[in-house]
């Protein structure tokens, strides 16, 4: 492991709250979708236990920062500060939906916060970060871009070819690879022949660092220090952060039964450990939070995630009309 | 006017519009050494920007530069490495518009040629344009001219949307009249090559001096060919090919890919479907057969339509009109 943590500005009191409130706006929407299902058309993948790393990631970046995403898609733009309603109304496909209804649960972008996409085939975004991180460079802005991938993703192609060329031409790119230990339904131990995916960082020759993905607080630490690497034209880095996601792969609700392939003491085990509880605790044994103020912040959210769901099912569907709009500009 | 090649001209559009407009840049294998390496001191190796040979990653690149305010040019190199980018290409470049609900625009020229007929063999050899035409959110454009390569190509990289350029290998080092500075060909729009009244010939890339040279032998035989060059596949120019077939009353379709599913297909159905009414005799399809591209220049000359070849479909049809089935399947 090469690379360090621990030289980022702290967050201050607002910024940590604000961390908090993220992370529990990710897994109350979650849940609340979860909960939708029957009404739900479409797969729909829950990143619940991930929601400290891609926090503790998002807050390291500025609301015009650039980030890329993947099929495990609701946490990226929740993360990235984007408004739950058109968020939910996009999960039900409807015209408030923050592609319109086009782009679904796998799909979820929002331009002006920065979110570019997420995407439905495993590292097809990661070139794609590499070109905001490029164009960045380019039009001589500081701005960066957060490329979230799994384990999955850094056995593709594009992992390879992102990396290399984010390298070679020193790009303000962090490539975040949300390490929760299975792609799929299969091993990371049968797919992929090292343990941390941080190592393949030196093939490029540019810093990779594994943290606890649990942990929103390191992982916001060594992100900050990748941004402002990156920011100062130092060029990318490779961070992994260990994480765990508690439901299936997706959530089918009655049409597959998921197959066996994980054992529930395994998932006690990551349960045990979940972010939130992490953080919050830190939060309290730190003076910043109070019961009261953790209750209250829990309420907020969950106000939010049920104006959101009653926003989307409100919401009209798209005019039919819609189908042909949009395919060119 | 001066006369340069489709190279040449090619190369004026991209550099014009790189000079013209900070946000535009190009990007591929080699490209510092050829054919931009006279102006890498003047541009910078910032916007003349030579890659590895890591076709997912360069295309992905210049879709995220797309996405964020540039506009990038690739240079693809031969169109066979196309397929190596295909994700990006399909899933990323073509529908980040349609999936994000407007919020993307991806402007993006990807160039690429079209090698065949030179013994590179079926891994260098494809003309796949009908392979991208089925991908819903991608131009596509075919030049046939240095007055149209340098046309189609600022009309490209100043439009919107993702754009392949296929440029067609034998025309590359021919020459013709091109403008000094600015002038733009638009997307979308074929042009009447030659006017005549017994039959259509639509073509495209080199296919369409193929398709004049056998109107030339047909005019001397007392066949009169209108000879529409297509110029763009997507959005294709349906209205200009109805319109001459409204006036001839036959159509022969031209093209060097594969007949299956190819944008000949296209070209007839569109007629077949908007003006039977005015066809006499039936659609015919000059197209290469649906075989890899073999090495051996003896194999692989018999595939492509020739003007002889054209001229003698020609016939065939400007006589079938008594003879309702009188063309063979393709």
């Amino acid at each position: 492991m090469t690379g360090k943590v621990g030289s980022a500005q702290p967050l201050d009191e607002v910024q940590l709250r604000e961390m908090l409130r993220r992370m529990l706006r990710i897994r109350h929407f979650e849940e609340c979708a979860a909960l939708q299902r029957s009404n739900l058309v479409g797969p729909l993948h829950n990143c619940i236990g991930q929601e400290g790393e891609i926090v503790g990631a998002c807050m390291a970046l500025r609301n015009d920062d650039y980030m890329t995403g993947n099929h495990r898609s609701h946490g990226h733009p929740i993360g990235k500060g984007v408004q739950l309603a058109p968020l939910m109304a996009e999960l039900f496909g409807k015209r408030t939906g923050v592609c319109r209804g086009k782009g679904g649960s796998m799909h979820l972008a929002d331009f002006s916060a920065g979110s570019l996409g997420e995407s439905g085939i495993v590292g097809s975004l990661m070139p794609v970060a590499v070109g905001a991180g490029l164009s960045a460079r380019l039009r001589r802005t500081d701005q960066v871009c957060l490329c979230f991938f799994g384990d999955g993703a850094a056995n593709c192609g594009p992992f390879h070819e992102a990396l290399n060329l984010a390298a070679i031409w020193k790009l303000p790119v962090i490539f975040l690879c949300e390490n929760n230990a299975y792609a799929l339904f299969t091993a990371q131990d049968e797919t992929t022949p090292i343990v941390d995916i941080a190592q393949r960082a030196v093939a490029y020759n540019i810093p990779g660092v594994t943290v606890d993905g649990q942990d929103a607080w390191q992982v916001h630490d060594c992100v900050a220090t990748a941004v402002a690497r990156a920011r100062a034209g130092e060029g990318p880095t490779l961070v992994e952060a260990k994480t765990y996601r508690y439901c299936e792969h997706q959530e089918f609700g009655n049409a597959f039964k998921a197959p066996t392939y994980r054992s529930e003491a395994e998932i006690a085990q990551w349960r045990a450990r979940d972010p939130i509880d992490i953080f919050a605790a830190r939060l309290r044994r730190d003076g910043k939070l109070t019961e009261a103020d953790f209750e209250r912040l829990q309420s907020e959210v969950r106000t939010e995630v049920s104006a959101a769901l009653q926003f989307a099912l409100e919401s009209p569907p798209p005019q039919p009309e819609a189908l042909y709009e949009d395919v060119f500009a | 006017m001066p006369r340069i090649t489709y190279a040449e001209a090619a190369r004026q559009a991209i550099l014009e519009e790189i000079r013209s407009d900070p946000r535009v840049f190009v990007m591929g294998e080699d490209v510092q050494r050829y054919p931009y390496e006279d102006v890498v001191e003047e541009l910078g190796r910032e916007r003349i920007r030579s890659t590895p040979i890591s076709e997912a990653g360069f295309f992905g690149a210049g879709i995220g530069a797309a996405l964020t305010g540039m506009r990038p040019v690739i240079e693809g190199a031969f169109s066979t490495f196309l397929y190596s980018a295909m994700d990006q290409i399909a899933n990323q470049a073509a529908k980040s518009r349609y999936m994000f609900g407007g919020q993307a625009s991806v402007p993006l020229v990807m160039r690429a040629t079209v090698s065949y007929g030179i013994a590179t063999a079926a891994h260098h050899s494809d003309r796949p344009w009908a392979i991208f035409a089925q991908i819903p959110g991608l131009k596509i454009i075919i030049p046939s001219t240095p007055f149209d390569a340098k046309g189609l190509l600022k009309s490209a990289i100043r439009d919107r949307n993702p754009v392949l350029c296929f440029d067609d290998w034998s025309l590359l080092g021919t020459a013709g009249e091109v403008p000094e500075g600015d002038y733009t060909v638009p997307l979308g729009v074929a042009e009447v090559k030659r006017s005549g009244t017994d039959l259509t010939i639509v073509a495209l890339a080199a296919a369409v001096h193929r398709s004049l040279e056998a109107a030339e032998m047909l005019a001397k035989e007392g066949i009169s060919a209108d000879v529409v060059d297509l110029r763009t596949v997507v959005p294709m120019d349906r209205q200009t090919v109805i319109a001459s077939v409204a006036k001839t009353g036959r159509l022969l379709v031209v093209d060097p890919a594969p007949g299956t599913c190819s944008v000949a297909s296209e070209v007839a159905a569109t007629v077949a479907q908007s003006a039977f009414e005015f066809l006499k005799g039936p659609i015919v399809r000059l197209t290469a057969p649906d075989v890899p591209v073999p090495f051996s220049p003896d194999l692989e000359r018999l595939m492509y339509p020739t003007a002889e070849g054209i001229a003698a479909a020609a016939r065939t049809l400007c006589r079938s009109h008594k003879i309702k089935t009188a063309m063979p399947l393709l």
